[in-house]
């Protein structure tokens, strides 16, 4: 059996988890097509006006995939911890897609809510397994290997990578190191992020995006938190944010959101003044359909020219601190 | 015992049992003034750009407030995952940021903690009542909540049918000035007559007006400002038009039923169920299941209120086209914001209206048509 998973949203996160499961289910994976712009036009197509990006994309991957395959893949994340849940619009997907794509018969519905006990999500895979009509040893076997690719891809993560964008590691002595956050899913899609981070990284800069930094450290700042945020996604983002401000590793933050992105609204507020009362850059960048590279450029090239003469001017004045 | 100075959002007339309460609690009330074009020029000047057109009126308001001496906001919190769960949150640090002192008292849902509700309402008292006290300002309060719901029921249904245009709004005015005087619950069940009475006297046209259901976000639904007064706009072309929601019901879903950790609503989110099967937070499945209700009580069309970027309601969106394409029912969506002008949303909602009534002619020949074949 062929089963189709868009490359889009969630997909950027568990993609090494969801992918090795199917196959060592014994189901063929058929991953959609990068994101090109033809995808983009028939997400556009088929979704309302102020739906976000991402979301449109994921409709075009649909529909880029939903014919070469004998199921689509279409997740209900509703839960993955205990704290949270995700925004609407991941809640909503399978129901939103059934009513906006015409002819999309083979959507293979999965509700992903892992609330409660660590043994949910073996449950949920052993589920998902029946309906496939696989046994349970092999649903066990492919549920090990999945968590230990899941992890492997995490750890490449820790390690200064990024794997979706097949960066393996990054120069260590850049002089400027920026704190890169937003969603995975407009980080690491090249279209949609316009290729933001290979273009700073050509900079000569030295990125870390919320996936780089340790567990730990972000619940260390979920814990410091008035109210935690209702979205996993978000959640992570904001912490990371308070991450660099307080530990104060970074030059400079750019938070890359998605135009009409409903959770960002909070999140961009609290870390736009948060940063202002820490005393570090902070750039947002708002990504839509529009594919202009020009204004983006132009942007990145300001902010960190202006960090780097910024650097530089603190450079001079310790100098001539330590010569008096 | 300090008297707080204590202020709260202004949604439709929510006001006017809030103020009760407040004020029997023994605190100074600033009464939160209605919103302007000031609120607004004041919440979007400091909101985030993105954020939703309820949370710009809100923070526009408390602005107002704290400029009048208010030294305490009473707000509702939430469990998402609508953003309005965050709107205090994210208010008080934007407020603080621009120098107010103050305190935020937020008022979670009692499912997410019924002792700290209680402890966050007893911050509220003070002056000392007995439970006896108690139980009679909220009866009372309960019965404003309800004359007011009843008075725009009642306007809603005698609007479409009054022969001199704008009467029905100005005997909903004095309504609510009735209602906001009445001193104690024998003076209510007075007002409530005589509100019922005065509905009674105006001139009506003895036809069959289209049906309109109104569903989407509570704020736009309930605030008039906020929806460029969309249902006194729709009476007066001559439409009958049902809101799917008021405060009273509201209170007993989200309030009373959450103590004992129940949902409310439950017709409409078993109706909602073949479409929309998940909770979405805000009132994304309710607009569909209510709208599906509509459908099936023969109402005409369905116009769906959200602020613009709000994400229940997008969600909703979506689904809703194919939920009125099956019933035969007429969609409109409206999303708000402070560049909606009033010109433009009345050129779409007549030429919405006369789609609705050549729908209905159309409906009407066929079935005398039916009937002459059947003679």
């Amino acid at each position: 059996m062929r089963i189709g998973i868009p490359r889009a949203l969630a997909y950027y996160v568990y993609y090494p988890f969801v992918n090795t499961f199917f196959e060592k289910l014994g189901c063929k994976v058929v991953v959609s097509d990068v994101t090109t712009k033809e995808t983009m036009d028939m997400g556009v197509q088929d979704t309302i006006t102020d739906a976000c990006v991402p979301l449109k994309l994921f409709h075009g991957h649909v529909r880029n995939v939903k014919d070469k395959v004998d199921y689509v893949f279409t997740p209900r994340l509703v839960s993955v911890n205990n704290e949270a849940t995700f925004c609407p619009k991941f809640l909503g997907l399978p129901d939103m897609l059934a009513c906006s794509i015409d002819n999309f018969e083979n959507p293979f519905e999965v509700r992903i809510d892992l609330q409660g006990s660590k043994l949910r999500l073996f449950t949920l895979c052993y589920q998902v397994a029946k309906r496939l009509k696989k046994g349970f040893f092999a649903t066990y076997n492919a549920y090990r290997e999945a968590l230990t690719n899941l992890k492997n891809y995490k750890h490449q993560f820790l390690q200064g990578g990024i794997p979706p964008l097949g960066i393996v590691a990054q120069k260590k002595d850049t002089p400027i190191k920026l704190g890169v956050i937003g969603y995975p899913y407009m980080l690491y899609d090249p279209y949609l992020s316009l290729d933001l981070i290979k273009k700073l990284i050509n900079m000569g800069v030295y990125i870390i995006t919320p996936e780089m930094i340790p567990n730990e450290d972000k619940a260390k700042q979920g814990r410091k938190m008035k109210k935690t945020l209702f979205w996993t996604f978000s959640n992570e983002v904001l912490r990371s944010g308070y991450h660099f401000l307080d530990k104060k590793c970074v030059d400079g933050i750019i938070h890359v959101t998605a135009f009409a992105c409903g959770p960002d609204f909070a999140v961009d507020k609290l870390l736009e003044i948060k940063s202002k009362n820490h005393n570090i850059p902070y750039l947002t960048i708002t990504l839509d359909e529009q594919t202009g590279q020009g204004g983006l450029n132009t942007r990145l090239e300001a902010f960190v020219d202006m960090i780097s003469i910024k650097k530089k001017k603190l450079g001079n004045k310790g100098k001539e601190a330590a010569m008096a | 015992m300090r008297r707080r100075k204590v202020s709260f959002p202004y949604m439709g007339t929510s006001y006017i049992p809030f103020n009760t309460i407040a004020t029997a609690f023994g605190n100074d009330v600033i009464m939160p003034p209605k919103p302007t074009a000031k609120t607004i020029s004041y919440g979007t000047k400091y909101a985030p750009e993105f954020a939703c057109y309820p949370f710009k009126i809100v923070l526009g308001t408390y602005i107002e407030v704290l400029e009048k001496g208010a030294d305490t906001l009473v707000t509702s919190g939430g469990v998402g995952p609508c953003r309005a769960g965050l709107y205090a949150v994210v208010q008080e640090e934007i407020l603080r940021n621009l120098g107010y002192d103050f305190e935020m008292i937020i008022l979670e849902p009692p499912s997410a903690g019924l002792f700290d509700l209680i402890a966050n309402i007893k911050k509220l008292i003070n002056t000392s009542i007995s439970i006896f006290d108690l139980i009679s300002i909220i009866r009372f309060a309960w019965k404003q909540v309800k004359v007011l719901d009843k008075a725009e029921k009642l306007s809603h249904r005698v609007r479409p049918l009054e022969v001199k245009r704008g009467q029905t709004s100005r005997v909903y005015k004095q309504s609510i000035a009735l209602v906001k005087k009445a001193r104690n619950y024998t003076e209510l069940l007075e007002v409530e007559r005589q509100i019922e009475k005065m509905y009674d006297k105006i001139d009506k046209k003895d036809i069959d007006p289209i049906k309109i259901g109104i569903v989407g976000e509570i704020y736009v639904l309930m605030e008039p400002f906020s929806n460029l007064e969309i249902e006194e706009m729709l009476g007066e072309l001559g439409v009958y038009v049902e809101r799917s929601m008021f405060l009273e019901s509201y209170t007993i879903s989200n309030a009373v039923m959450d103590i004992f950790h129940l949902t409310g609503d439950k017709d409409a989110k078993r109706a909602a169920s073949p479409y929309f099967n998940e909770m979405c937070g805000g009132h994304g499945r309710e607009s569909v299941g209510n709208s599906v209700l509509f459908a099936k009580r023969g109402f005409d069309g369905i116009i769906q209120l959200s602020p613009f970027t709000c994400i229940p309601e997008i969600v909703a969106k979506s689904i809703l086209p194919t939920v009125c394409k099956k019933y035969g029912l007429g969609f409109m969506t409206i999303s708000l914001d402070e560049q909606t002008g009033k010109e433009g949303l009345r050129t779409r909602i007549e030429a919405f209206i006369d789609l609705l009534a050549a729908k209905k002619r159309h409906k009407q020949n066929l079935k005398s048509l039916d009937l002459a074949k059947e003679l």
